[in-house]
């Protein structure tokens, strides 16, 4: 076990786990929009930032990827933590003024109009759906494109790409819901991908099953027999 | 668009074979060696590299859209490119794109109509006490101002706009 | 194939070449630099040439393309040995009088020679031109001296003499002891210590380990990597394989600019030779040490000299920088220790190795140590590459060896270290040039770029310049650098466009202290030190455009208009057949009128206009 203070508490963690990690099992709470357990951390929303208290001062580190370590004392919720937090969140406002859960952390820390106007999406390019479509469904269908603002998630040359198998994984990974998914009867699309299945009917059941694109894939990915 | 190098499968395979045994077969240089070729990344060429390399499409389609010398479409035959580092932007040459830009009838960063130019900028050559700088097809041209972009122009047949 | 195979044969080829050179032969080493071909260097090379030739002086006469000698303001540039005369802005036709005077006799032409703005004299020598009079050349010594593309002429001066030395008396601990003692510090610009990152290196655990040189080169305004390795590749490749073998690296990256294909071309031709003569390769001069290099060009994003990036995009990925820790030097290439230095940095250890740590850290200040090399840019008389001794003060650099501002200018700030670093304003020109220094005044050693600006400089339009750069050169990962400087550049744009409101100032200043903060990268760490600098020392340009919506230094051109003087224009007519928007009418001979509707302040008139006529307020 690693010992740590975190917010004036000594507090354990496993041995390798991060910053947030050993917060988390000791119920204090540091907000994230990039960060997903099951996927590889990203640091690229920096809402996590906590404070990291050294004898040569302070500074803010992403705590998704830092290391917890013996006799490290962090701050998650200090002045400069709160200011950075702000300004993220002011920033993304500005960006992404749609995306209910950004209008929810504004709201929360009492942002109600950002200084500058950045546009209008609802996608706040935290990678969650390109992290999961490579590490858990192993599809790679979509990445992130371009870059600095103009930085975008798109499949390649923005069409429908044959590696997406309508898994809806990005979907349900999406913190802002900028991922559309729609299934009527027999057909499945994954709007922001221009992705479209046939689906077929159950001759059973009733129920429409996407096929065959998805089953041969998901059956290698579990390493089982069909059943 | 005539400036469109027709892209030839076989040429890619011959391209990469030689890859193969050499040293040298990182993406970027591929992505480079095709790109010098065929003055653009076309889209077979990326899914056959992409399978070539064992790199999945959205991986390799994501550095070709990073990279300001990568370009997803034909350029120009002659490309002109005007340096707006810091010591050619304070020598005045954000008045040479626009004069350029104003000649051809483009905004820096797109291709005329014919296929024959592209106009871009780049953030510095190192050849900074010559500032202004442009660089056509590879030459570099020191001290370009206004008028002197319109001689440059000359040269490669524009004279006056170029509809 | 002539393979060295032992530091004794590396001594018989310099003997073997010392014999063949005859001291009083008359050398010609002409600039071959980006910045001198771009002047014609290269057709005065050839009609050189053919004139010597044709002269039947070849075999008195040893013509040299050379790389950088950092006078580019003066190019094409040309010394003459064993004398020492120095030609500038030498032309094709000139060439045949080069050849029957000044090599034949020695006779000096006197249009050629070098003529001291402040005191009208010519000056016949390099080595008393002012320029180089207060430089200490150490990296860039051999650049005028050798021909890049000869292996034979960095050997005959004394070249791979420090890798021989490493391998055949030195052990691995003792050169990083030594580099530690010499106390360099990494030229790339943050200044870590050289010593130290290859400790770390060497005791990461590990069987394969890399060495890495960062050539990205991508600061506008600084250009003296390229120098180098356009100038003295070989160099580089000898600090390369020495830190190889301190670290226990076997392999070797050079990651070069795309923007610099002379530079790369130099660089292969330097790897190519480099193994044939066996010094790179399988078991260097007999030592058992194998080593080998491999170029990797970039291709057009600023980023990839931040070494996480630089690494992402070796491995074949997008240019997006990952959190440290981990260091390059636990896990960097493909997971393994990977030791990242600069060009100079590499440069510097051949150096360090061949004088000695003592007689190193001689030179410079407390805290920084050896030499540093700038590129004065910008609105200054000498343009160049200026190498001077770490604590030599701004004002020695900027009016001593720069010669001053240009046009009787009153000189304003000087930005150092890119769109990473600060502008310093003339209060400040007596500090001495160091790390820490330059840090204290918001600004950074940087890369070691340099950009004067004078009266004419808008500050405010000056920091919305870089700030466009680092928010088009953000990788977009995270939301601080890909937002926040998006967010300081609307600002930035607002204001130089007369639109800035009340707060804008505070705001930039909160938004530039969260970038600084919170981005995951130092692109973003330190993006928004040009507009933090300038609203420290020029608070009243800002405010000018935000209270008064103008431009002081009549830049900015939503806030400034062109006017026709009556008194003066004398109606030539050459501004009105110039303008590209029509906006310009008036009668021959008369006086002529701008049309404020349809001017578009492009300032081509004023360009034109020969007697002054055209004023702007």
């Amino acid at each position: 076990m690693t010992t740590l203070t975190i917010d004036g508490r000594q507090v354990e963690a496993l041995r390798g786990s991060t910053v947030l990690e050993a917060a988390r099992e000791n119920h204090i709470e540091i907000p994230t929009l990039c960060y997903h357990e099951a996927l590889e951390p990203y640091a690229g929303c920096r809402l996590c930032v906590v404070e990291l208290v050294t004898p040569k001062g302070s500074q803010l580190v992403a705590s998704c990827v830092y290391a917890a370590e013996d006799g490290l004392v962090v701050k998650t919720n200090s002045g400069i933590v709160q200011e950075s937090r702000r300004m993220t969140v002011e920033l993304l406002l500005a960006a992404a003024p749609k995306a209910k859960v950004i209008q929810d952390l504004a709201a929360e820390m009492g942002i109600e109009e950002p200084r500058v106007s950045l546009g209008d999406s609802d996608c706040i390019l935290c990678g969650l759906c390109v992290r999961a479509c490579k590490e858990i469904v192993g599809a790679n269908a979509i990445s992130l494109v371009n870059r600095g603002f103009a930085k975008e998630v798109k499949p390649p040359f923005e069409i429908g790409s044959n590696a997406c198998t309508g898994c809806t994984t990005c979907v349900l990974v999406c913190p802002t819901g900028a991922i559309k998914l729609e299934d009527v009867l027999d057909s499945r699309s994954v709007h922001r991908w221009e992705s479209d299945f046939e689906a077929r009917e159950c001759k059973i059941c009733g129920d429409h099953y996407l096929a065959p694109e998805f089953a041969p894939d998901l059956k290698e990915l579990l390493g089982e027999e069909e059943v | 668009m005539n400036s469109e190098q027709a892209f030839d499968a076989s040429e890619l395979a011959d391209l990469l074979g030689d890859k193969q045994d050499g040293e040298d077969k990182s993406l970027m240089s591929i992505l480079e060696d095709v790109q010098a070729r065929y003055r653009y990344l076309p889209k077979d060429a990326l899914i056959l590299i992409s399978e070539w390399m064992g790199v999945p499409l959205s991986q390799t389609y994501s550095v070709a859209t990073f990279y300001n010398a990568f370009s997803l479409k034909p350029k120009g035959r002659h490309i002109i490119n005007v340096c707006l580092g810091t010591a050619c932007n304070v020598r005045g040459s954000r008045k040479v794109v626009e004069r350029i830009a104003d000649r051809l009838g483009i905004e820096p960063g797109e291709t005329t109509q014919d296929g024959e130019f592209t106009l871009e900028t780049l953030n510095c050559v190192g050849a900074c006490a010559l500032g202004p700088v442009a660089i056509i097809d590879g030459t570099h041209f020191g001290r370009v101002n206004a008028a002197g972009a319109d001689k440059l122009l000359k040269k490669l047949g524009v004279e006056g706009r170029k509809e | 194939m002539k393979t060295i195979r032992t530091p004794a044969e590396l001594e018989e080829l310099r003997g073997s070449l010392a014999r063949e050179q005859d001291p009083a032969r008359r050398v010609i080493s002409l600039c071959g630099g980006t910045g001198c071909r771009a002047l014609g260097s290269d057709s005065v090379f050839e009609a050189l040439v053919e004139r010597i030739e044709a002269e039947n002086m070849g075999n008195q006469v040893t013509l040299r393309m050379t790389g950088c000698p950092g006078f580019c303001e003066k190019g094409p540039l040309m010394v003459i040995q064993p004398e020492g005369i120095f030609y500038h802005g030498v032309k094709v036709d000139e060439v045949p009088e080069i050849v029957t005077r000044t090599l034949t006799t020695g006779e000096m032409i006197d249009s050629l020679l070098y003529v001291d703005p402040s005191t009208g004299e010519k000056i016949a020598y390099e080595r008393e031109i002012p320029f180089y009079k207060k430089q200490r050349p150490l990296l860039l010594e051999m650049n005028e001296k050798i021909d890049p593309t000869s292996i034979t002429d960095y050997i005959a001066l004394g070249g791979y003499g420090s890798l021989s030395k490493v391998l055949s008396q030195m052990t691995a601990e003792e050169v990083i002891d030594e580099v530690t003692e010499a106390k360099l510090r990494g030229r790339g610009g943050a200044g870590f210590p050289t010593g130290l990152k290859w400790r770390i290196s060497r005791e990461a655990p590990g069987d394969t380990k890399y060495v890495v040189c960062n050539a990205d080169e991508g600061d506008p305004g600084a250009f003296m990597d390229r120098a180098i390795l356009e100038g003295n590749p070989h160099r580089v490749l000898e600090g390369m394989v020495i830190g190889g073998y301190a670290i226990g690296a076997d392999e070797g990256f050079v990651y070069v600019r795309a923007e610099y294909p002379l530079a790369a071309k130099h660089l292969a031709i330097a790897i190519t030779q480099a193994r044939e003569y066996g010094l790179l390769g399988k078991d260097i001069l007999g030592s058992g040490f194998d080593f080998d290099v491999q170029i990797r060009l970039g291709a057009g994003a600023f980023v990839c000299g931040e070494e996480t990036a630089l690494m992402a995009s070796i491995e074949g990925r997008t240019g997006e920088p990952r959190p440290r820790p981990p260091y390059p030097s636990q896990s960097g290439l493909w997971g393994k220790p990977t030791n990242i230095n600069n060009v100079k940095t590499w440069g510097n250890v051949p150096i360090i190795i061949e004088n000695g740590a003592d007689w190193y850290a001689e030179l410079g200040t407390e805290g920084s140590k050896g030499t540093k090399i700038f590129s004065v840019v910008g609105k200054i008389n000498n343009t160049g590459l200026v190498e001077v001794p770490m604590g030599t003060t701004l004002r020695q650099l900027i009016f001593d060896v720069g010669g001053g501002i240009p046009n009787d200018k009153e000189f304003k700030a000087v930005q150092i270290g890119g769109p990473s670093g600060g502008c310093i304003p003339k209060e400040h020109l007596d500090t001495p040039i160091d790390y820490e220094s330059l840090t204290e005044l918001g600004a950074m050693m940087g890369s070691g770029g340099m950009v004067v600006t004078d009266e004419d400089t808008c500050m405010v339009d000056f920091a919305r310049f870089f700030m466009n750069f680092v928010q088009d050169e953000s990788c977009g990962k995270c939301v601080p650098c890909r937002l926040g400087t998006r967010a300081m550049l609307e600002v930035l744009t607002r204001i130089t466009e007369g639109k800035g409101q009340e707060g804008d100032m505070k705001y930039l200043a909160e938004l530039g202290q969260q970038i600084r903060a919170s981005s995951l990268c130092g692109l973003g760490q330190t993006a928004p030190n040009p507009v933090l600098s300038t609203l420290r020392y020029f608070p009243d340009e800002y405010e000018a455009h935000i209270r008064d919506k103008s431009c002081p230094a009549h830049v900015c051109r939503p806030l400034i208009q062109y006017f026709i003087d009556v008194e003066t224009c004398n109606g030539c007519g050459r501004c009105l057949r110039t303008c590209p928007a029509e906006a310009i009418s008036g009668a021959k001979k008369e006086r002529h009128v701008i049309d404020q509707d349809l001017c578009i302040k492009c300032g081509s008139c004023q360009e034109v206009c020969r007697f002054d006529a055209v004023i702007v307020e």
